[in-house]
């Protein structure tokens, strides 16, 4: 029978990891992922788990060390934060561009300045656009299971992509859960061997990253905008299998208590099971309301939001984090934008909170429920999205 | 010495390799002594190699789409980068071959990257490779200048020099700062070997690239690359000012293996540094005390090598001697207790 253990996040991400049988690890210490690759280097010294592990001197060498030791093969594995991801930017590009399946977690926290090591959602949203597929966990066995997953997606042939799974900074990371692992014989062959065609072989030479001159270089684009369009297939049967053995189903968009919901709450990550809390207590009193939360955050699962949200008249997007001069944050104008082409298409009011750290409570969502029905009657705010728990400066 | 070195067999000059990893049809410009380097030191080390080339000249006259002059497998990923990568690719060689997942992992990897990719913005990346000691060859194309985006000052670019970004004026001699030492960088590592070449010299660049592949741990080489692009000299000078740069001074030969150095060509009767400058128009505005400043880091930049590798010739000469003494010593016991023991069964 399978028995739930008390352990912290990062520690089972580290176990699925090592499940995966990675060949190489690169890391540089940064705060909340540092228990994950703590946790890595111990089972490698231990002899637990067979894998290079690479203190490298920089996020820039650890992903620019990764792309080099997929070129050559290897499966790989790394884990970053905040400045850590911004710090690999450059390269992330890179990585989906010579479509190497590297794996990588994001434990997300804020961007500075000013310094926050807390968390919210600013380093992988300034990260939109790498190619890299993108998933957001809301649990602990959600991250190991993430872990799972990603590692058969990317060494799918088909896919050939890297993937971030993103796990809250401290709020997941840190926190001691009861987490179902699995034996590795209980895993079965879940998990393909690592097997990769295009490699640096000197049985067979390729050139890889050549100069792309105008005439190839939008094409090289699309290819790579195909691929993830496409790596959707691929992932949505990875969660299929998973649910089919073991019996824990993943959607692109995860529904709760949304029948006859007229408001839909939407978030992403681990404020997620906060927000349920809040859908539940407004349900008793009566309030039709539900939550979608988005999981697969690239590619972005169009059709299935677009099903999610088909009988809703209000959406209250949360994000969090604040795109600049920008009229709402990035989940809100996804999801607007998602929308837009749509007859009958609900109202969209976007909401940020919980940034660096400050703490997200059920009365936030209260909050949330309340001005979005209030926008919808009375008409919108003057300003395209609200902060909530901003406190006069 | 390292033990991998008592096996080194010298390239013969009748007989050198034939298969050009670099192939013929790149787009580099006519005359350019850094493809000239790149293609020798490629041509030592043959068919069985990955390179990992840093974005800069050598990356775009050899990859630009659907062409490849690689005969090779070659990756390309950043600026910055080439040393980070070339160790994530030992990396996986090496644990792939540990887990049984490849059968050979005494692949050579040269890392190639140009004097702005080296001293400037990659020097970060190579100083991490270098501390955790990847096996890999890493090779720098001086060619004094960021050539690739327009002749534009790097750390690495001579005193005196005009450049895009340092031009002279009124207020300006050009470059303003003498050259970072690489070689110096790389030595205070403690790599087991650093070296520099020149094409001009191409059996010298050729065997110390072998010797760089022989050797276990980080490899670094520091190659003269004449431009006359940014140079502003004829294409035929190419080697000429090769040449000149060794027998100048200005650009001495010489190995460091496990912290010894050692002097490849002690020039005795050196050149005036005028002959070298006076061929390239970067240095035409200079004037004669400009030339004499010049002229006086050479000569104290050369006396320092020569004072370096003395020490080891010192050094080795003391051990010689030390090992005569200590030979002739137990042969003078030797015979005592010979003697002894005769005069011992005797009595």
């Amino acid at each position: 029978m399978p028995t739930r253990t008390p352990m912290e996040v990062s520690i089972a991400v580290a176990k699925a990891v090592q499940q995966a049988d990675v060949d190489v690890i690169a890391a540089y210490p940064i705060t909340p992922q540092t228990h994950i690759v703590e946790h890595l280097s111990e089972l490698v010294a231990n002899g637990e788990l067979q894998a290079n592990f690479m203190n490298v001197e920089s996020e820039h060498s650890a992903i620019s060390a990764m792309v080099g030791a997929a070129a050559a093969g290897a499966s790989t594995f790394t884990a970053t934060s905040s400045q850590g991801l911004a710090l690999m930017h450059e390269i992330l590009f890179i990585a989906s561009s010579l479509r190497l399946p590297i794996v990588m977690v994001v434990a997300n926290r804020a961007l500075s300045g000013p310094i926050s090591i807390w968390n919210d959602h600013s380093d992988i949203m300034a990260e939109r656009d790498i190619g890299w597929i993108q998933v957001f966990c809301e649990n602990g066995q959600e991250a190991y299971d993430s872990i799972l997953h990603a590692f058969r997606v990317v060494r799918d042939p088909h896919v050939l992509l890297p993937m971030v799974v993103n796990i809250d900074g401290f709020n997941l990371t840190h926190v001691i859960e009861p987490i179902y692992l699995f034996d590795q014989e209980e895993l079965g062959d879940y998990l393909p061997e690592h097997r990769q065609q295009l490699k640096l072989d000197i049985d067979h030479p390729v050139t890889m990253g050549p100069v792309g001159i105008p005439e190839v270089y939008t094409e090289a684009k699309k290819q790579v905008e195909d691929a993830l369009v496409n790596s959707k297939q691929t992932i949505l049967a990875a969660w299929q299998e998973f649910a089919r053995r073991f019996g824990r189903t993943y959607a692109p968009i995860e529904a709760y208590r949304v029948e006859g919901a007229k408001i839909l709450l939407m978030t992403m990550g681990v404020i997620s099971r906060t927000a349920m809390g809040a859908v539940d207590r407004l349900r008793e009193r009566g309030k039709a309301v539900g939550l979608i939360r988005c999981r697969l955050w690239r590619p972005f699962p169009l059709p299935e939001f677009r099903e999610a949200v088909r009988q809703a008249s209000i959406i209250a997007v949360v994000d969090r984090h604040i795109s600049l001069g920008a009229h709402s944050g990035p989940v809100c104008q996804e999801v607007r934008s998602a929308l837009y082409t749509l007859p009958n298409r609900p109202q969209v009011f976007g909401f940020v909170l919980g940034l660096g750290g400050r703490d997200v409570t059920v009365h936030d969502f209260f909050e949330i429920v309340e001005l979005s029905e209030q926008y919808a009657s009375q008409g919108p705010p003057a300003s395209e999205y609200t902060h909530i728990g901003l406190r006069e400066v | 010495m390292e033990t991998a070195l008592d096996t080194f067999e010298k390239f013969d000059p009748q007989h050198l390799p034939e298969f050009e990893p670099l192939a013929p049809g790149h787009r580099a410009c006519q005359g350019c002594g850094e493809v000239l380097a790149l293609r020798l030191a490629a041509k030592a080390l043959g068919r069985e190699m990955i390179v990992v080339s840093a974005t800069g000249c050598m990356e775009i006259i050899s990859s630009a789409y659907p062409q490849t002059a690689w005969r090779v497998p070659w990756l390309h990923v950043a600026f910055e980068n080439a040393a980070a990568v070339a160790s994530g690719v030992e990396a996986a060689l090496r644990i792939m071959k540990g887990k049984g997942k490849i059968t050979r992992d005494d692949i050579p990897i040269l890392a190639v990257a140009g004097d702005g990719g080296t001293a400037d913005i990659g020097l970060q990346a190579l100083s991490g490779a270098w501390e955790r000691g990847h096996n890999f060859i890493y090779l720098c194309l001086d060619n004094e200048a960021y050539m690739n985006t327009g002749i534009q000052r790097s750390s690495l670019t001579p005193y005196g020099a005009a450049t895009t970004t340092s031009p002279p004026g009124k207020l300006s001699i050009g470059e303003g700062h003498f050259k970072k030492d690489l070689p110096a960088i790389a030595v205070a590592h403690k790599i087991p070997y650093v070296a520099t070449v020149n094409p001009a010299y191409y059996l010298d660049l050729m065997n110390k690239v072998k010797k760089a592949a022989l050797i276990q741990g980080p490899a670094y080489l520091h190659a003269f690359s004449p431009c006359p692009t940014g140079w502003r000299h004829e294409g035929r000078y190419a080697v000429k000012i090769a040449r000149l740069a060794v027998q100048t001074r200005v650009f001495p030969l010489y190995e460091v293996i496990n912290g010894k150095y050692f002097l490849n060509r002690k020039v005795t009767k050196p050149k005036p540094v005028r002959e070298y400058l006076k061929l390239q128009r970067r240095f035409a505005h200079l004037t004669e005390e400009d030339i004499e400043i010049i002229q006086e880091n050479v000569n104290n930049e050369y006396d320092r090598l020569l004072r370096l590798s003395e020490e080891v010739d010192l050094e080795t000469k003391l051990t010689t001697s030390f090992q005569q003494y200590l030979d002739q010593l137990k042969q003078q016991m030797d015979e005592a207790y010979k003697k002894l023991r005769e005069e011992f069964q005797h009595t």
